[in-house]
Parts: C-alpha cells; structure tokens; sequence
C-alpha cells in the first residue's frame, strides 16, 4: 500500500501544476462530484496551489450528505424500537435527524452497532433470530453493490429477521440535474473513481454528447485529482467535450459486469429526494419486488414521516456550486459540525465541513503556497 | 450525582453519556469543564484539567495520575490491558517530569474471566513496572456480574518524584519554541482496531505501548529547557496539538510531511476513513523546548530505542493563537481540529 504516499509526491503535483498554470487562458468552473475529492483538495489544500483561473466547485457526492433528513429520522425512529438491532457504518452514527441522533439512541439503550460491511449485519441477523436486524444502507454505486449481496445473502439463507433502509443513489442523473439547471457555472466535471469502478465510464458518454460537457473520471489522491484538472483544463481549453478516464488503474469502460448485474437484481431506479438539492427523477434506488419484503421502511410502517429543513440553510447553493460555504450566512456561527443545520455540514466529506474544519479561520492563518 | 444538581452550562448536545464523552475529544473536555469541575466545586479549586498533578509536600514536588482503562480486546498485538494501564500512568507521570514511584491498581473484573487470562494480564503489569522502575504498591479488586465489564477494567494511579531543577509543563510553551515529536504516529489506534474488527491489512500492526519515562529522563539530563511534555494517546498527535495550543494560548504550526506515518498504518487509515494524526498512540510524545536546544535534546532522543525516530515537527508561533496549523505535503495549509469524540470511520 505504499503508492498511497507516493500519489501525494511534491515534486509531481508541482510538475502538475505547472502544467495547469501553463494550459489556462481563462477562468474555468470545474466540478469534484465526489465527497471524497473534496475532503481530499481542501485537506491537502489543492485548490489554495491551483492556478487563480480554476475555479473548484463541490458538487453532491457525499452519500451522507444527501441522505434527507426524514431518512434519519425514519432510521432514528426505527433503532429506538425495542427488539431492533440497528446496523450503520459509522459515518452515519453520528448525523443528527430533526431530534438527536444514533449515538443519543444508543445512550438511551437503543442497540446501534457501528459495522464496516453490510455482511457485518447479516451475520448479526442470523447470531440473533430473535431479534430485528436494520442495516443503514447510505452510498452510491460504490457501496450499493455489498448492500445489494447483502440482501441477496439474507434471501438466500432464509432470514426473515434482516432489512435494509435504503438511502442509495446514482451518479449520472445527478450530474445530469446540475448541467441542466439554469444556475449551474459548471464547465467541466470529476467524476467519482470509485463508482466507476463498478459503473464503467460509458454512462457518461450520453451526457457528454448531450450537454457538450467534459467528464473526467478521476481518483482521490492529490495527484489523482490534480491529474484530473489537468486533463479537464485541457479539453476545455481545446474546446473538446469526451469522457476521459484519469482512473485507468482501477476503472475501465464497461465497469463490473458481476457487480452491476448484482445491483440489477436487487435494486430498481426511482425518483428521490437529494438532501439540498431536491427531488432529482430516477437518481435513487429502491429495492426490486422480489426483494420488498426486505424495505425496512415498509416492515417498520415509517415510510410517511416527514420533516422542514432549516430555511437559514444554503446546501443546496453549495451543492450547485452558486456559492462556496464560507459565503453562508449560518457557515461557523448557527451552523457548525457539532450543530449542522444542513446536509453539508454533516459528514467529513461535506463541502461545509471541510471548509470548517480545514479553513474556518480564512486567509490570515492560512497563507497560500 | 448530588440531588438538585443542575449544569451550571448545560450540554446542550445530549442529555445522557454516549460513547464520545469518553473519546478524549471535545466532548471529553466539555464534561470536564462544564460538569466534573463546577460540580466539584471548592474541591477542586486548583485543579486544572491535566492528566498529572504537581503537587508540592515536604519540600518536594509529586506528581499525582490517574486512569481507567476498558480496552478491547484484552490483548492485541504490541500488547495487552495490563501493559497499557502501567505504561499509560508511567508516561503520564513523566510528563510532568516525574520519575515514576508507585502505582496502584484496581481490577473490575467480569465474573466468569479466565484466571489464566487475569494471571497474564498481571504478569505483564508486574514486567512493565519493573521496566519503568516503579513499584506495584496497592490494590483492589471487584467482582461485576457476567456481561459487564469486557473482561475487566483496570484502574491504575501513580505518583513520581519531580527532580528539583524539572519544570515542565503547559503555561511554559512560547513563541518561537520548537516541537519534537519522537517517531512514528497512529500504531497503537490502528493495532487495536485491525483484531477488534477483524481486519487484516497484510503487514501485522503492532501497538506502540511502551513506558516514556526512560526517555523522558535522558532527554532531562540534557542541558537543553524542556518547557513542555505531552505523550500522544487518544485522539492522537492532533488532540495533544491541539491541546497544547488551547492550554498555552498561541499557535502551532507542523509540517505533515516531517510526521512519519508507517506504511501499514497509512493503509489502514486510508482503508477506514481515519486521518492517521488523529489515531492514538501509547508510546509517543512531543516535547516543546527553545529552539536553540533542540539539536541537543535530539541527539539525547536518537541515543534511546524510544526516541531513535525523533524530529523537529514544528514550532509555537504567537500567530494563530489557539489553533494548530499544518502545512500539507503539498505545501498548502490547513487547519488541524481536536476531534468531537471518538474517529468514525467513513463510508467510502
């Protein structure tokens, strides 16, 4: 595992950036669609050493982030049950609902178990058939696969004790949603690595023929990112819209045929709502009906609860990229980490928090290069 | 608690203890400040929230600690729970400078424990005294219903001689001073993790457990003024960063790239979403001393097995003050936060 270092190598990125700085003509608005590209530009402070005329937005590609907050609160609801084993990978422990969150339920004896794979859950099903067993299923094409053989796994071994809440959701409408809306300033996209991996480059293709748009599939080191720029830079300079693929060590164009024939038999498109942004047709997933006895939404009768979100809230402008979070009124002082008001304040990889964490204090602690 | 008690700040967050409370981020220091010292009240008059007390009896000054220690599992690689609570009162010992005297223990054990694993644990408590050159004087032990207690729990408190000529601590970190952290970070945290959870990452990681005080006393014996000491545990070097710039009131600064991350631990960080300066050590500390000694502190560190990976990491800065900054591998800046409570790891 020693690469991981070695894609954040000095001498490289500089010989990277220069490159950017030596291509540019003119300003241009280039996209991370991917949660885990902004953590990894505003941690190792990319966009503070790109040239001034590459603009990075944040775009919604942080699957807790987008998770609506009724969700939450359905799952909150859901893990106080007596009798429920409720499962999450530990990102979503700590995302507060309209009241509390699971950390607060397991305080007030709900059984929330922290896990790292949904296997984790089924195994924590069949170890306790006396109990109900709720795995968080949040993620997008990444994570939806292991979520999907979960679920196939409880079907196969005959649990009826196991149910997934689905929060899953998918790449392409997304981007689609921000090209076509008529505030979007994006010139170019990065696209998630790690969701090509299983979805292939080629579902990009139709939106770059379409909207004109450059697509870069692109990792999360810093090198894989500034690589990425590098490349949209390029095109936009020259005036080319392709689907590029900056994650050839991992991605190829048809993606992974096991896994996305996996995904196909358990989970089905439908319209959801994006945390921030609103409701997005056929960007989310739900399971198919030969798998729906499995919704925990349906078993535990929660489907119906819903909620406001805070109106101080502009997630969604951060999300589209009409503002960086700094630009909030609420950023750092009604909204903060420990008391998020909005989706992008929640999760490490949200463009807030990362802004919070990394940058809250502005230039004057931070001096560039 | 006492009856008509109420929170002179109130926590806002939670109306019951959870788990990150005890994680040794913010939400630790909330319930020290807001809870444990209001409530205490004129007892605790003089105390300031550090894990050793000075204080001075008999025309001496002692150093007084203490700690519980409930990890799971009891053993992992590197070491086990009764290595961890000697060497964790040790080190917290000489950090205020004090060389370790006498350590009591406490057992809360879950009935049904094997003796065999009790006896394992105590020999292994025995052997890292005996290393640290202090004495096991006291005791208690309690017996806790099956199901309670993940085995046991260990509670050790320590006191140590502080020498005439040391004084070390918070108040006397300034500007311009130089960090010196003592090697590699994140072996304890991702050692713990990788049995507790099963995952393997290849190369076996090994917790870092080990008592600071040797250490501790050939750096002291050199001519350079140490002004501050702080072993690295929970919450990782970050949170002792972050600590110290809280404490002392100015700023820190750091260059990522002079923190040795291992490989593995690298990996396992990256593998669970965990940010390697944030992961806890048990046999790491940062000494904050003037620049000009720093040549011959080190030289005294690069002497000892503990210290033989120590470097400059950084400097106290009257910028910034209150907050830790650090400069990226890539030459940018950031800021570097305590974390709320315990690391959780990411999803993707």
């Amino acid at each position: 595992m020693k690469y991981l270092s070695e894609f954040a190598d000095p001498v490289l990125a500089q010989r990277l950036l220069d490159e950017i700085s030596a291509t540019v003509t003119r300003h241009w608005a280039i996209m991370e669609v991917c949660g885990g590209q902004t953590h990894s530009i505003i941690r190792n402070g990319i966009d503070q050493l790109l040239a001034d005329e590459v603009e990075l937005i944040h775009g919604p590609g942080c699957p807790v982030c987008v998770t609506p907050v009724e969700l939450i609160d359905r799952g909150l609801r859901i893990a106080a049950m007596p009798d429920v084993i409720f499962c999450s990978f530990g990102d979503m422990v700590r995302v507060p609902g309209s009241a509390g969150d699971l950390f607060a339920v397991r305080a007030a004896g709900g059984d929330v178990r922290v896990v790292y794979s949904p296997l984790d859950a089924v195994a924590v099903a069949e170890e306790n058939p006396s109990k109900e067993v709720v795995f968080f299923a949040v993620g997008f094409e990444t994570t939806a696969p292991a979520n999907a053989m979960a679920v196939h796994q409880a079907h196969e071994r005959g649990l009826t004790n196991f149910s997934v809440l689905v929060s899953h959701g998918g790449g392409p409408p997304a981007i689609e949603a921000i090209v076509t809306s008529p505030e979007s300033r994006v010139d170019a996209f990065l696209a998630a690595g790690h969701v090509c991996t299983v979805m292939g480059t080629r579902q990009y293709e139709a939106i770059v023929t379409e909207h004109r748009v450059p697509i870069i599939v692109t990792g999360f080191e810093p090198l894989d990112v500034l690589d990425g720029i590098r490349r949209a830079v390029r095109q936009l300079e020259a005036g080319r819209a392709e689907v590029e693929n900056a994650y050839a060590r991992a991605v190829r164009r048809d993606g992974n045929e096991v896994a996305k024939g996996m995904l196909a038999d358990v989970f089905e498109p439908t319209d959801r709502q994006w945390r921030g942004i609103g409701p997005i047709p056929a960007s989310g997933w739900r399971l198919t009906s030969r798998y729906r006895s499995y919704d925990a939404e349906i078993r535990f009768g929660v489907g119906d609860l819903a909620v406001e979100e805070s109106g101080l809230c502009r997630s969604g402008d951060v999300l589209q990229g009409i503002i960086k979070p700094s630009e909030c009124e609420a950023f750092g002082t009604a909204c903060t980490p420990r008391h998020p008001l909005g989706a992008t304040m929640v999760s490490t990889e949200g463009a807030c928090a990362a802004y919070f964490q990394y940058r809250r204090l502005g230039d004057e602690v931070v001096p560039g290069g | 608690m006492v009856d008509g008690w109420t929170c002179p700040l109130p926590l806002r967050d939670y109306a019951k203890v959870t788990i990150g409370h005890g994680g040794g981020g913010q939400l630790t220091d909330e319930l020290i400040r807001h809870l444990f010292l209001p409530a205490f009240g004129d007892a605790a008059v003089d105390a300031t929230p550090t894990d050793s007390a000075v204080v001075a009896m008999a025309g001496h000054r002692l150093a007084f600690t203490t700690d519980s220690y409930v990890v799971r599992p009891l053993f992992f690689p590197g070491g086990n729970i009764g290595e961890l609570a000697v060497n964790g009162t040790v080190n917290d010992l000489a950090m205020a400078g004090a060389q370790p005297l006498a350590l009591s223990t406490a057992f809360v054990l879950e009935e049904g424990l094997e003796l065999d694993v009790l006896g394992r644990v105590a020999t292994a408590m025995g052997e890292a005294a005996v290393r640290a050159g202090a004495r096991l004087v006291t005791g208690d032990t309690k017996v806790v219903d099956a199901g309670q207690a993940d085995g046991m729990y260990i509670t050790t408190a320590g006191i140590g001689l502080v020498p005439a000529d040391v004084d070390v601590r918070p108040e006397r970190a300034a500007p311009g001073d130089t960090i010196i952290l003592s090697g590699p970070v994140g072996l304890h945290g991702t050692a713990v993790l990788s049995v507790r959870e099963g995952l393997e990452f290849g190369t076996e990681l090994r917790s870092d457990c080990a008592p600071l005080n040797g250490l501790v006393q050939s750096m002291l014996a050199t001519d350079g003024d140490i002004h501050l000491l702080r072993d690295l545990t929970r919450g990782g070097l970050a949170a002792a960063l972050c600590e110290i710039a809280e404490t002392a009131g100015f700023g820190i600064r750091f260059d990522e790239s002079d923190v040795a991350v291992p490989p593995e631990v690298r990996a396992a960080c990256g593998f669970l979403g965990l940010d390697p300066i944030h992961v806890a050590n048990e046999g790491k500390l940062v000494a904050i001393l003037p620049a000009d000694d720093a040549d011959t502190v080190l030289e005294a560190m690069h002497a000892h097995e503990l210290g033989a990976d120590a470097v400059v990491i950084g400097a106290v800065t009257d910028e910034h003050p209150g907050v830790v900054v650090a400069r990226t591998a890539l030459g940018a800046h950031r800021i570097v936060d305590r974390p709320l409570g315990e690391q959780l790891p990411r999803i993707c």
